[in-house]
């Protein structure tokens, strides 16, 4: 049951923080590009305020594959480095804890272009 | 209100103030199904990462790498702007809407060369995201270290 019960709560929560995003865009105008930085900043802005931490113990994936979610990982990164490393830290500690995912873009980005054809925009 | 007897004009006011109400509403009706679902297989992802003994750091990793790979690849496949048209923010939020903002650009621009074409290109959209969410972290990092000690 509790199994079932992450999923579910990935599933809200990971929803509705898709809802904030088009709100701010059918409201705002705002340009996917910037839609994206917001939400990354705020995110990271989130968890140094430590609000963010809680809400990935409760939804898990709902709260950590939203962009929000890069943002926690990169502040969460930050701090860590902090406490392993001192002031340094707080320079290598957020690119050090997303380097996968950061990495992982770049490559599949790349291989992406070299494999496929430009479509045209449904 | 006179709800009965309504003068057209007052209705095609109501009609035009109704009509865009509910366009949004089903813009976030699919934004909101679209981005949980993928958060749905962020969760599946984490737990095979658990059932593979990937230790806490790894976990993560491995799930995010495999939702850019699927963000990228469905780019590729001209499959994720179908998706993005259906529903809006419910594909541009999650992290396999950023491998689409980082996939889509260098693609449209391959005809320009490696170098300019798809070197450059990649970063169109994810250089500003990294450039504010490092920089951000970093804002964030230092204050930490300055107010550290006094937190504890």
């Amino acid at each position: 049951m509790s199994e079932l019960l992450i999923y579910g709560k990935a599933f809200l929560v990971g929803g509705l923080i898709c809802v904030i995003g088009q709100i701010l865009m059918q409201t705002t105008k705002l340009t996917s590009a910037r839609i994206l930085v917001l939400f990354v900043v705020s995110g990271a802005i989130l968890t140094g305020l430590g609000i963010y931490k809680p809400l990935v113990d409760f939804a898990g994936a709902g709260a950590t594959v939203p962009l929000t979610g890069f943002g926690y990982s990169l502040a969460m990164g930050a701090i860590e480095g902090v406490n392993k490393y001192g002031l340094i830290g707080a320079l290598c500690g957020g690119v050090t804890k997303t380097a996968a995912g950061i990495s992982a873009a770049v490559l599949f980005g790349l291989l992406n272009a070299l494999i496929f054809k430009p479509h045209a925009k449904p | 209100m006179t709800q009965g007897n309504m003068q057209p004009e007052e209705y095609s006011k109501l009609v035009s103030k109704m009509t865009p109400h509910s366009r949004h509403v089903r813009g976030c009706f699919r934004a909101f199904w679209v981005g949980g679902v993928i958060c749905m297989l962020g969760q599946a992802l984490n737990a095979l990462g658990e059932t593979l003994n990937l230790c806490e750091t790894a976990g993560p990793m491995f799930t995010s790498t495999v939702l850019i790979f699927l963000g990228t690849t469905l780019t590729g496949l001209g499959i994720y702007d179908r998706i993005g048209k259906y529903a809006g923010c419910g594909s541009i939020v999650p992290i396999t809407g950023f491998a689409n903002s980082v996939a889509a650009p260098a693609l449209e621009y391959r005809r320009e060369g490696i170098v300019m074409g798809i070197g450059a290109k990649l970063f169109t959209l994810a250089g500003p995201v990294l450039v504010y969410g490092i920089s951000t972290s970093i804002g964030i990092g230092v204050i930490y270290w300055a107010v550290r000690g006094w937190l504890m």
